[in-house]
């Protein structure tokens, strides 16, 4: 049985926010007297997460995912609840749970600006205490698999954001963490570029049975990697579980689009009994619940003079969208 | 503690500092030039104080001297190392890349009081211990183990003291954000410790004593170089900089519960 590797508990972040009026009398009461309110960010949520599974956290921005993550990595102390991931107590950051996860955040960089990445990777090796002969050979395992090689002799701020990010990903998992934390990798990235990345993920994860807690405003990134979703609204868990039950929850419907011989046949179909969305001359959409996708296409098929069809699935990021846009969107 | 281990990480410290400030050569040598100005200038300033009046404060201009090299040494640590790490740590709070140190499997103060180094300040505290030498032989100074030890000491207490200080300002951002100014006041203050403590009013030198301890810093180590140096006030800075380095580690580890991590 896959055991559980991380474990979270009824857990609970609240900050100190302060806030301002505008104006130069807001600025002027604000510089003497601030007045700060307590904002419960994160509210009593608790899920476990298996060795080796994929998970991605959806949510709006502000919703709460990175401070989830956060906490998860130890970089912030929870207020209440309990976490437990790989068997430590995130927040002590003890060194040998330091050396099995990582970090990776898309918008903020741990390389060494003017120097080519080699260098930031053989200093994180000393670090994390590895010999260099050890550290060469991972370097040079990792560079082949994210296809880097002359990239790594390049002072970093002359390369692009897809080489740095690549370069970024191999600093961050010389140590060979067993649980990754990425925080929109992908944020900025080309489309082969986030392509590449999730390639090499999925292949990481293959190889070494890593755990990936992944927040992302790419649902590509989503749909390729996680087969499991924890859906965060306004702090809070509006869904756990397969992505897949979540799309056919949030849309039960597909559209055909159908293209009959003649005009008649598409009036006959239009007063058959399915439920029509439009109909233009011999070109007739209908919506069928996905369930009876294909009883209802093979009586079509059977039953009407057909020159084509089209199954349109409705666009993933829609989909999602409405998720996360509608906080009482039920699931 | 993997002792090691920290001496591996300091020497590519080192290797990767030297390398990013290599990469401009022109900035190096502004700095050294500005650093070599800056000497002259000083002394120069000092040798007006001391034109009229042989004396002040009880010193006499060889003297002073000494708290010149002694601040010139202390000047240049804090160029080398403590300006180019803990201005930064200000830097590593507001855009929330103080995360990635503290992933680390490192102590984190240790990563980021030495992860930099700024080789012009090199010349400086060469500059300052040439002065001293120069200071030696025109004070007639017996190199005697003795003060040589003692030497040491003080100014190894005053590397500590100077360094808490700044830490431990450096730290309150945390809760405070941006904390440039009062680190410019405390540079400010530094500045102040070229000059003998005797030659400031009483108020002054109680306040640069207790509340800034500058008295501290240069004077007590060029007292031990005359061999005017009481034990006590010994025993004192060592007791001082020992606090100050305590307090300055647990407030860190205590500021960490406070850290909130930018927003992404």
């Amino acid at each position: 049985m896959v055991q559980n590797i991380i474990d979270v508990r009824n857990l609970s972040k609240s900050f100190d926010i302060s806030s301002k009026k505008p104006g130069l009398k807001g600025t002027i009461k604000h510089f003497f007297k601030r007045q700060t309110k307590s904002l419960k960010v994160i509210k009593d949520i608790s899920f476990e997460i298996k060795e080796g599974e994929i998970v991605g956290f959806l949510g709006a921005n502000g919703a709460g995912k990175t401070t989830i993550l956060k906490m998860l990595c130890g970089l912030i102390y929870p207020s209440e609840g309990s976490i437990l991931v790989s068997g430590y107590l995130p927040f002590r950051r003890k060194e040998s749970f330091l050396k099995n996860i990582t970090l990776i955040m898309g918008q903020k960089q741990q390389l060494i600006w003017d120097l080519p990445p080699i260098e930031s990777f053989y200093l994180n090796a000393s670090i994390y205490d590895l010999d260099k002969f050890e550290a060469k050979k991972r370097i040079k395992k990792l560079s082949e698999m994210l296809e880097i090689d002359e990239e790594l002799f390049i002072p970093v701020r002359k390369l692009s954001l897809g080489q740095r990010m690549k370069s970024e990903l191999l600093a961050a998992l010389i140590h060979e963490p067993n649980i990754l934390f990425l925080d929109e990798p992908t944020l900025g990235l080309d489309i082969n570029a986030q392509r590449n990345l999730r390639k090499f993920l999925q292949k990481y994860n293959k190889e070494t049975n890593a755990t990936i807690c992944l927040t992302s405003h790419y649902m590509k990134d989503i749909t390729s990697l996680c087969k499991r979703v924890i859906c965060v609204h306004e702090g809070a868990i509006s869904y756990d579980g397969k992505l897949d039950l979540l799309l056919k929850k949030l849309s039960p419907v597909k559209e055909i689009l159908i293209v009959c011989r003649s005009e008649e046949d598409a009036i006959k179909l239009e007063n058959s009994g399915f439920t029509v969305k439009n109909k233009i001359k011999n070109e007739i959409t209908i919506k069928i619940e996905n369930d009876l996708i294909t009883s209802s296409l093979k009586t079509i098929l059977n039953n009407f003079d057909i020159e084509d069809l089209f199954i349109n699935e409705p666009p993933i990021d829609e989909v999602i969208g409405k998720l996360l846009i509608n906080k009482d969107y039920e699931i | 503690m993997n002792l090691r281990k920290y001496l591996n990480v300091y020497k590519k410290f080192l290797h990767t500092s030297l390398a990013s400030e290599l990469e401009y050569k022109t900035n190096i040598l502004v700095d050294l030039i500005t650093a070599l100005l800056s000497l002259i200038g000083s002394i120069f300033l000092l040798s007006i104080f001391f034109q009229n009046n042989g004396y002040i404060g009880g010193w006499k201009f060889e003297q002073a001297l000494i708290i010149q090299g002694i601040y010139t040494i202390l000047n240049g640590i804090t160029n080398t190392w403590f300006n180019p790490n803990l201005t930064e740590i200000v830097k590593h709070i507001r855009e929330g890349t103080l995360d990635f140190v503290l992933l680390k499997p490192i102590d984190s103060q240790f990563f980021i009081s030495l992860k930099k180094i700024n080789p012009s300040g090199f010349l400086e505290i060469m500059l300052g211990f040439f002065l001293l030498l120069f200071c030696i032989r025109i004070n007639q100074i017996n190199l005697t183990l003795s003060f040589l030890t003692l030497s040491l000491i003080t100014i190894s207490c005053s590397i500590c003291i100077l360094y808490s200080l700044w830490f431990f300002i450096s730290t309150t951002t945390i809760w405070f954000v941006k904390t440039w100014n009062a680190i410019e006041v405390l540079r400010s203050f530094l500045y102040i410790g070229r000059f003998p403590l005797n030659s400031f009013s009483f108020s002054l030198r109680v306040f640069f004593s207790i509340f800034i301890p500058i008295a501290f810093i240069t004077t007590i180590p060029s007292e031990v170089f005359l061999g005017l140096s009481q034990l006590w006030k010994i025993l004192l800075e060592v007791i001082v900089a020992s606090v100050f380095l305590v307090t300055s580690r647990k407030f860190w580890l205590f500021a960490l519960k406070f850290y909130s991590s930018a927003s992404s």
